[in-house]
């Protein structure tokens, strides 16, 4: 039983530390910061939902699995609102973002 | 009735709870309450100047748990997708594109939580909110602007808000 | 197992590091550093589990606060810099570089 719970941590961890670094490297790959923080946002959620999991699996039903998803949760609900303060000032503060117009003019249908 | 001040105290008397493990000393029960008045008495001041206009209804807070799983099951999805751009660019390339995208949410709490998921879901971000109820977003592909615009999420979220 | 994730976790806070050195604009060495500190907290968790002492959540849990609020006090430093007499009307196209 234990041998089963330690080799999904195991699991997890990995998946999580290899999208935590996926995330750290599409922000040295992206052309400028609006796209960069599509890849820091991968580390902000996916990443850090795998390893606390993988923490919590190693738990079990105790007051530490709390404190681990009270930081999930504060995790969760503090990186949008840092993003978006991020995006907002720079794009008040007129930073250039590059962007890629469509293909052919018209917009797409959108549904209602 | 829960007003927003008493709910505010439950909460935070849970969570002094649950931190602390401690729940049969004494004096850090003591010193829990005390924290939990000092920060509510603050809470009211600021509610004082800035208040809090719209409180979720019960309704709300019911049907959020079957949100969350729905959202977390987008947010998986899209990290997939941004994974994959980033590992491989050349045959997934990017396009950013920054449009506007309609919303029919009328509260600020809907509005709050819908600027809210597009944010939390890797590859759109909500950039700020423009006239005639529409939201600037950032996306990283076309691809999911146009998923943004068939108005799954806004349509979920609208429908959390009904009475 | 534990050792390992803080190995890896190491790695990915140094690679966050160079965007933070290298970083053209004030926002991307912000970006870096908001996500150092997501990392840093991340990696305060495991190291807890690594040395069998679960205590270290706590401080985790605080860091991840005071990370946030981090990072907004320094934008609301920078937001300064908007020009009040332009109140951006926006159009994508004036951002557009070819």
């Amino acid at each position: 039983m234990t041998l089963i719970i330690d080799g999904l941590t195991a699991i997890f961890l990995a998946l999580g530390v290899f999208l935590a670094f996926t995330g750290a490297l599409g922000t040295l790959r992206f052309p400028d910061l609006y796209t960069r923080l599509h890849a820091s946002s991968i580390t902000d959620t996916l990443a850090s939902f795998m390893i606390l999991f993988g923490l919590m699996l190693q738990a079990g039903l105790t007051l530490i699995s709390v404190k681990l998803l009270l930081i999930f949760l504060f995790l969760w609900y503090t990186s949008p609102a840092s993003s978006h303060a991020l995006i907002r000032a720079a794009y008040l503060n007129r930073l250039p973002a590059r962007l890629i117009r469509r293909p052919n003019k018209e917009t797409p249908p959108s549904k209602p | 009735m829960f007003s927003y001040l008493r709910s505010l105290s439950i909460g935070l008397l849970v969570f002094w709870l649950l931190l602390s493990g401690y729940w049969d000393n004494g004096l850090l029960l003591l010193l829990g309450v005390l924290s939990m008045l000092l920060v509510v008495y603050l809470a009211g001041r600021i509610e004082r100047y800035y208040p809090l206009r719209s409180l979720a209804n019960p309704r709300t807070l019911l049907r959020l748990p079957a949100y969350w799983a729905w959202l977390f099951v987008e947010v998986v999805k899209s990290n997939i997708d941004v994974a994959r751009r980033i590992w491989f660019p050349r045959r997934y390339p990017i396009s950013p594109v920054l449009e506007q995208v309609p919303m029919t949410q009328t509260t600020r709490l809907g509005r709050t939580i819908y600027a809210n998921s597009i944010t939390l879901t890797p590859g759109t971000i909500s950039v700020r909110i423009m006239p005639d109820s529409k939201l600037l977003v950032h996306a990283l592909t076309h691809q999911g602007m146009d998923d943004l615009k068939a108005g799954e999420m806004d349509r979920r979220v609208t429908a959390m808000g009904e009475q | 197992m534990f050792g390992a994730a803080c190995l890896g976790l190491l790695v990915v806070m140094a690679v966050a590091l160079v965007r933070a050195f290298a970083g053209p604009s004030v926002y991307d060495r912000i970006l870096a550093v908001n996500m150092f500190g997501t990392k840093t907290v991340l990696f305060i968790a495991v190291y807890g589990f690594f040395t069998g002492r679960p205590d270290f959540l706590d401080i985790a849990l605080v860091y991840t606060l005071i990370n946030f609020v981090g990072v907004v006090a320094v934008l609301r430093f920078v937001e300064k810099m908007i020009d009040p007499k332009d109140p951006s009307p926006a159009t994508e196209n004036r951002k557009e570089q070819a």
